[in-house]
């Protein structure tokens, strides 16, 4: 008799709750980076608020942990991170000094993205630093498959869902919108990669493993000898044999790195130049994550037609 | 006996619940979120070593060429090997360790735990703390952007050791919509670099408030003032008032290439009359100014004005001028070469090439700003 009364009475607040939680304040989303941002407003349209930490055109591994991000965090009801160790070097002093228990790892308003990702790269021998800069997680630029972007959407999803109960079918219908719309897009951007297949390609960073996985390109070289270390005239030297050799006629290049040496490269071998934007905000063009794939295949395939 | 008996009852009854949840849990396919997911974090590395702290090892090694006849240095020296260890301790809290080995033999540089989300916005520090006294004090050797500390350090804030005690420290952000605030009180035992109890009771405290402000996406200014009390003799008590600003320029899309950081710290000490030794109270003042330009990759110039009076006597300040040039071959570790010419108060004058080889394996957690 008690506990039904108490059952009931957690019933009527329960339901008296759940009309006001569906008017409430947009929920107060942070992400580190744009990509994540851009994925978190398609699921979560008007009933999220989000912000990014890194832009777009900023290297996400060197972000600097500045005071007015630790504000950010102090309000936010829920952190979305990239993983595997990307924002090792400035996202944990942040988290720590944000005094916000809804977002430390393992809380309920933390996501980390890669959970349920197809990483590439997965080290499968010790790895060390005179391998340059590498992560031993895999490699954190994930994103650049749509496939992921339709998996991060989707535990972002879940991740709404769950915080945010009487928005779920409204997450829900979101979700399925932007499935559908990101399918429709896949298709075209797949069209205009068809022909490129077997393409053989040198990146500056090792960014686009899993960009060139999905498009079937070769990338044969990386400007930087190892992960995270500068250009040295040997390896470049090295790079630029390799290239005549095996006909490499476009070089990637991230829009935070120097052009010097792509662009002596670029020279010396004949290969084109592209500068590709990475991230989601990395141009004024690629300001959603659609529009992102959008320039990126629009840049790749007219450079690669351009070159044969 | 039924009373005795019950808690341990129920506690065997509950652990098996518990066991059998989960096994039940374990036995639960877990709900796959996408067609092929790759293998968590966690899977990756040895499950043994899945609970050892970040250990990170770092190496600082100084060398001296030149003359300084006040306070010289060893002309090779290993000076410092810091074993920094790092880890969450629980979901509450967090524990670094910073041990210091050099030639005088270890210490504990840092020991403490972070409780980083008690009730009210509170974070708490409890155990063996640099005090949140301007900038330089809170740095490790390693984060140092020169070979040595400002004068203002060494003359005013306790050297090398500087305000480093055992103590608890609790800091909370002031809410305002104009910019970062953050305040700091701390309260320690006494035992410093400059302080010193005698008794039980006379405890060291320290304040700190500290204000941040974008000025757009690339630049920022950072400003503190900083408060530290304590005993430096039986009945006798010192105080030094410190202010500290920080303007930092870094560009978003050229940011591995390019940063300019102009640093300065301002300290005031007033050192009490001891009337056996003759000493009137005493007021000391040390100021430094130091911009750091990286203009390539790997490489930073910076310079330093140094001024700082001597607390133990009146009257009397060393005064000095640095420049710098560091090289960065990646990330973990730096070569740097520092000019410093020093007048000290005694008469001489220094004139001395500082270098310092500086590096660090393992894993270390990322430094605040």
């Amino acid at each position: 008799m008690k506990l039904s009364s108490l059952v009931r009475s957690i019933l009527l607040v329960v339901t008296a709750l759940g009309p006001l939680a569906a008017s409430a304040a947009p929920l107060r989303v942070v992400t580190t980076t744009e990509d994540l941002a851009s994925l978190a407003r398609e699921v979560g349209g008007d009933h999220v608020a989000v912000e990014s930490i890194a832009r777009g055109y900023q290297d996400p591994h060197f972000v600097e942990a500045k005071p007015s991000f630790i504000l950010k965090l102090n309000r936010a009801e829920l952190l979305i991170v990239v993983g595997r160790d990307l924002e090792i070097g400035w996202l944990p002093p942040l988290i720590q000094q944000s005094r916000n228990p809804k977002i430390q790892p393992g809380a309920a308003g933390y996501l980390d993205a890669s959970e349920g990702a197809r990483v590439l790269d997965m080290p499968t021998a010790q790895v060390t630093r005179a391998m340059g800069d590498v992560h031993p997680q895999g490699n954190p630029h994930y994103w650049l498959d749509p496939a992921n972007g339709r998996r991060i959407a989707q535990a972002i999803q879940r991740k709404l869902a769950a915080i945010r109960p009487a928005d779920a079918s409204y997450f829900a219908a979101r979700y399925a919108d932007f499935d559908q719309r990101l399918a429709a897009a896949e298709k075209r951007w797949d069209a205009a990669m068809a022909p490129f297949k077997g393409t053989k390609v040198v990146t500056y960073h090792r960014s686009w493993s899993n960009l060139v996985d999905r498009f079937g390109l070769d990338v044969i070289g990386f400007v930087e000898p190892r992960p995270g270390i500068p250009p040295s005239p040997a390896h470049t030297f090295a790079l630029m044999q390799e290239m005549k050799r095996a006909g490499v006629k476009v070089l990637l290049v991230e829009p935070y790195f120097d052009l010097k040496t792509p662009n002596s490269i670029a020279r010396e071998t004949g290969a084109k130049v592209v500068v590709l934007p990475p991230s989601t905000g990395g141009v004024p063009q690629a300001g959603s994550y659609l529009a992102l794939f959008d320039h990126i295949v629009g840049l790749l395939s007219g450079a690669l037609a351009g070159a044969r | 006996m039924s009373i005795v008996h019950r808690p341990f009852v129920l506690l065997f009854a509950s652990l098996i619940l518990a066991g059998s949840a989960g096994i039940a849990r374990a036995q639960e396919p877990e709900p796959s979120p996408s067609p092929e997911p790759t293998p968590g974090p966690a899977a990756a590395s040895p499950t043994s070593k899945i609970f050892n702290p970040d250990i990170a090892v770092i190496g600082n090694f100084l060398g001296a060429i030149g003359e300084n006849e006040v306070d010289p240095r060893p002309s090779l020296d290993m000076e410092e090997v810091e074993i920094a260890l790092q880890a969450a301790v629980d979901p509450y809290a967090t524990a670094n360790f910073f041990l210091a080995f050099g030639p005088e033999g270890a210490e504990i540089e840092e020991a403490y735990i972070t409780f980083p989300t008690l009730p009210g916005g509170f974070l708490m520090k409890v155990g063996r703390l640099k005090a949140s006294f301007g900038k330089v004090n809170t740095f490790h050797a390693h984060q140092l952007p020169w070979t040595d500390r400002p004068l203002m350090n060494g003359n005013l804030l306790g050297g090398e050791e500087g305000l480093a005690d055992s103590g608890i420290s609790i800091s909370r952000l002031i809410p305002n919509p104009v910019l970062f605030l953050e305040v700091t009180g701390e309260v320690f035992r006494g035992e410093s670099g400059v302080f010193q109890a005698p008794e039980r009771g006379d405890l060291a405290f320290g304040g700190r408030l500290r204000g941040y402000r974008d000025l757009g996406e690339a630049v920022n200014v950072d400003v503190g003032s900083s408060f530290a009390y304590g005993h430096v003799a039986p009945g006798a008590t010192a105080r030094i008032v410190g202010f500290d600003a920080t303007l930092r320029y870094r560009p978003l899309r050229r940011a591995i290439y390019r940063r300019f950081i102009a640093r300065a710290e301002a300290a005031w000490r007033r050192d009490p009359g001891i009337a056996d030794a003759s000493l009137l109270t005493r007021m000391s003042r040390g100021a430094y100014l130091s911009a750091e330009y990286q203009f390539s990759r790997r490489w930073f110039a910076g310079a330093r004005l140094d001024a700082a009076d001597r607390p133990e006597t009146i009257d009397e300040s060393d005064k000095g001028v640095s420049a710098l040039l560091t090289y960065w071959p990646s990330e973990f570790s730096q070569v740097r070469g520092q000019y410093r010419r020093i007048r000290y108060a005694e008469g001489p004058t220094s004139n001395e090439l500082l270098f310092q080889f500086l590096f660090s394996i393992g894993a270390h957690g990322a430094h605040t700003f």
